[in-house]
């Protein structure tokens, strides 16, 4: 609260500056604006962006990192009552002290004796570095400041390029930004590398990448040894790749060719009738997918596909009608087939815009020669197109291979190594929600295993992504 | 006063005596009444009649937005690809009507072949960008034969010596003239009746710019051409016949000469001195 408020003086601060400061250069144009090397407004932005941004940081990076800093502070005295106490008891007490200085519930233990001591001297301690800290910052960054207007005030001139100065702070912030999004990436991959690494201390990667089995309830019960064997990932990601190829077998084609008819054949009403029903169905939660995947389309299919069987038995096909007559609701072609439903929004809108996007002159040039539409589109759009096309597919298959929902309730848990569509199969994502969800230990390599399995994703996803590119670029040099 | 002109006869005459143009003598190729064309509610081109010779060129000129585009689509029906673009009238190559219900815009297409103001090549090699309509129109029956069409159309828009050791490169990979000139053997590689080029040079620098003008100029030996063009000068040097469009009405049309010496019009005198335009 103190610090919003804070923040907030400093903005009306700040504000208040650039009026002043704006004002300055007005005066120091006396009348002929174009005397100024810059606008008005750009001297009171820049003397205003002293004034506010470096104070403004100080207060932000306290409100994150304040509470650690106080807390390291408190903690680096134990009192002799609290170092013989457990390490979770510890951790409690410390715990117990910052919530009763911060006014809020402490835990039912009671403290009584030398301990009870202890917490009331840390529990004042902790009110006093807590006070000590807000208002050492507050006066710092007040300080920041004024400090800040003053140094940059005076500098105000006629000639001075305040115009340049902003654009340098623009590309400050503008440089700021995209390094958070390319530390946070970093950040994952990197604890995504370092907890397989503790994964593959456990269990060895050749064991984890060529095995066939996968098991991990099994490495729980028994001794770490007996574990080996049981992290083989092959089937998950035999599974990922065969729920993933129903699903392009659904998507690619049925996406492709309504954009092509969006883009071709409709006339604008169609058009603007079915292109919005189709981005509703873009807009279907996955979840949504999953329980119609589970409940409806999973039942329909085994009625069928038992039906079949139902007619091939005690024919020359027998053997094929026993098994159609065993199908269960939940298999890959299921959790396939409502994938790649969910995935025709996608691939056809991306396709749509990369069709619309050939050029006209390309299309009139095909029909002035005397070809039919389809001619057009198949001869001379799609080649165009293909790159987009290609780029939007791999897309999809990205998404394919990253979808959860759909699959968990749709497709079954079990890893069975088999090409069978009519079969349960289970995928890696799948797998991860299961090693984590529930009560989880962080050093076992149950729930480690989740790290490799994410590794390995999203190196293969890597790859596909770097192929594609390749692909789409050599195509490009060729037609571009 | 312009009303009165569309009730006039046409004013190319092809029986006209024209002792400075051989090609005049050539009977009517296409034959065109009272052609109206609207964009929706609005309208583009205004009775529009004129004759247009075979074995010659005939050169549209006019200001930005006269309509002289939307009247050379109309001779293929390009026009038809446009939604809400609608044409009234008579439009006649070798007697038959290009908008009768029977007629196929695909085969009407194959013989009225189109050249387009950008260079427009296929994203596919110069081989295939020349190969596009025998191909889809069934033209040679062999490999070879194809592959003779493809030379000869290439010999025929001066195109050969430049490209017979690259027939597999992507047509894209040519100059901008190259293109224009690639784009003009893939017109012809399906050995049409008449060639509609739509500003054809209005893309590219002098020199690529004169070698089409030659081109053309080889073509009429052959082909009904018909250009457009914004510039006067090309009309003159590549023309036969002229005809001066404003405002979607057809002002004048006659021998390019007369149109540039002695124009009837005064309006055709206003543009071709730059007073209008």
């Amino acid at each position: 609260m103190t610090i919003l408020i804070a923040l907030a003086l400093l903005a009306a601060f700040s504000a208040s500056v650039y009026m002043l400061s704006r004002r300055r250069a007005v005066a120091l144009a006396e009348g002929r604006s174009a005397s100024l090397h810059s606008l008005p407004g750009y001297h009171g932005t820049w003397v205003a962006l002293w004034a506010g941004v470096p104070a403004a940081l100080i207060i932000i990076l306290f409100a994150i990192f304040g509470a650690r800093i106080e807390d390291s502070a408190l903690r680096a005295q134990v009192p002799a009552a609290v170092a013989e106490l457990p390490a979770e008891r510890q951790e409690v007490f410390w715990s117990d002290a910052s919530a009763i200085a911060r006014g809020q519930t402490p835990s039912e233990i009671s403290y009584q004796g030398p301990i009870g001591e202890a917490l009331a001297a840390k529990t004042a301690e902790a009110r006093r570095l807590s006070v000590i800290g807000l208002v050492s910052v507050l006066a710092l960054s007040g300080v920041l400041a004024l400090c800040g207007v003053l140094l940059a005030y005076p500098r105000l001139s006629k000639d001075f390029r305040a115009r340049n100065r902003v654009e340098g702070w623009t590309g400050v912030l503008l440089i700021a930004c995209s390094t958070l999004a390319v530390l946070t990436t970093v950040g994952i991959l990197g604890s995504l590398i370092w907890e397989s690494m503790r994964f593959f201390q456990s269990v060895s990667p050749a064991d984890f990448l060529f095995g066939t089995s996968w098991d991990p309830q099994i490495a729980m019960r028994s001794d770490q040894v007996a574990a080996k064997g049981a992290f083989g990932a092959v089937p998950l990601f035999v599974g990922t790749f065969l729920i993933m190829l129903i699903a392009m077998t659904v998507a690619a084609p049925v996406g492709l060719f309504s954009a092509i008819y969006l883009s071709e054949y409709a006339g604008p009403g169609t058009r603007a009738t079915i292109k919005p029903l189709l981005e509703i169905l873009a807009g279907v939660p996955t979840v949504v997918y999953g329980f119609f995947a589970a409940l409806t389309v999973g039942p329909s299919f085994r009625a069928f596909f038992n039906w079949v069987g139902a007619m091939l038995v005690e024919g020359p096909m027998d053997p094929l009608g026993q098994y159609l007559m065993t199908v269960q609701n939940q298999m890959a072609l299921t959790a396939g087939v409502v994938m790649g439903i969910m995935l025709i929004p996608f691939v056809s809108s991306l396709s749509d815009d990369i069709i619309n996007a050939v050029p006209q002159t390309l299309r009139d040039g095909s029909y002035a020669m005397g070809a039919t539409k389809s001619e057009t589109v198949k001869r001379v759009i799609l080649p165009a197109a293909l790159p987009g096309v290609a780029g939007a597919l791999m897309l999809a298959v990205s998404r394919a291979i990253g979808e959860t929902m759909i699959v968990t309730m749709a497709a079954g848990l079990q890893a069975k190594l088999t090409a069978n569509p009519l079969d349960t199969v289970t995928t890696v994502t799948v797998q991860i929600v299961t090693l984590l969800t529930g009560d989880q230990e962080f050093d076992s390599p149950k729930t480690l295993a989740a790290f490799g399995l994410g590794l390995t994703l999203f190196t293969v996803t890597l790859a596909l992504n770097i192929v594609a590119l390749g692909f789409v670029r050599k195509y490009r040099e060729q037609y571009d | 006063m312009v009303t009165s002109m569309t009730l006039q006869p046409p004013l190319i005459r092809t029986a006209a005596p024209h002792s400075h143009n051989p090609a005049a003598v050539e009977p009517s190729k296409i034959v065109i009444r009272d052609v109206n064309v609207f964009y929706g509610a609005k309208q583009a081109l205004d009775s529009v009649s004129i004759d247009i010779p075979g074995r010659s060129v005939t050169a549209f000129i006019g200001p930005s937005g006269c309509g002289k585009s939307t009247f050379l689509r109309c001779i293929n029906r390009m026009n038809d690809t446009i939604p809400g673009c609608r044409v009234e009238g008579a439009i006649e190559i070798d007697g038959a009507d290009v908008n009768d219900k029977t007629v196929d815009p695909v085969v009407l297409r194959a013989k009225v072949g189109m050249v387009f103001q950008k260079p427009n090549p296929f994203p596919k090699s110069i081989f295939e960008n020349v190969a596009y309509g025998p191909r889809i129109h069934g033209i040679a029956s062999s490999k070879s034969e194809l592959e003779g069409i493809v030379e000869a159309s290439l010999k025929k828009a001066g195109l050969w010596a430049e490209v017979s050791d690259r027939l597999n490169a992507p047509g894209t990979s040519l100059s901008g003239g190259q293109q224009q000139r690639l784009v003009i053997a893939r017109a012809i590689a399906v050995n049409p009746e008449i060639i509609l080029m739509d500003e054809p040079c209005s893309a590219l620098d002098p020199i690529a710019t004169a070698r089409i003008e030659e081109l053309i100029d080889d073509l009429r030996q052959q082909f009904c051409i018909v250009i457009v063009t914004h510039s006067m000068a090309q009309a003159a040097r590549v023309s036969q016949r002229t005809a001066f469009f404003h405002m979607g009405r057809l002002i004048e049309a006659g021998p390019t000469e007369e149109i540039f010496t002695n124009p009837r019009e005064s309006r055709t005198q206003d543009y071709i001195t730059g007073r209008i335009g």
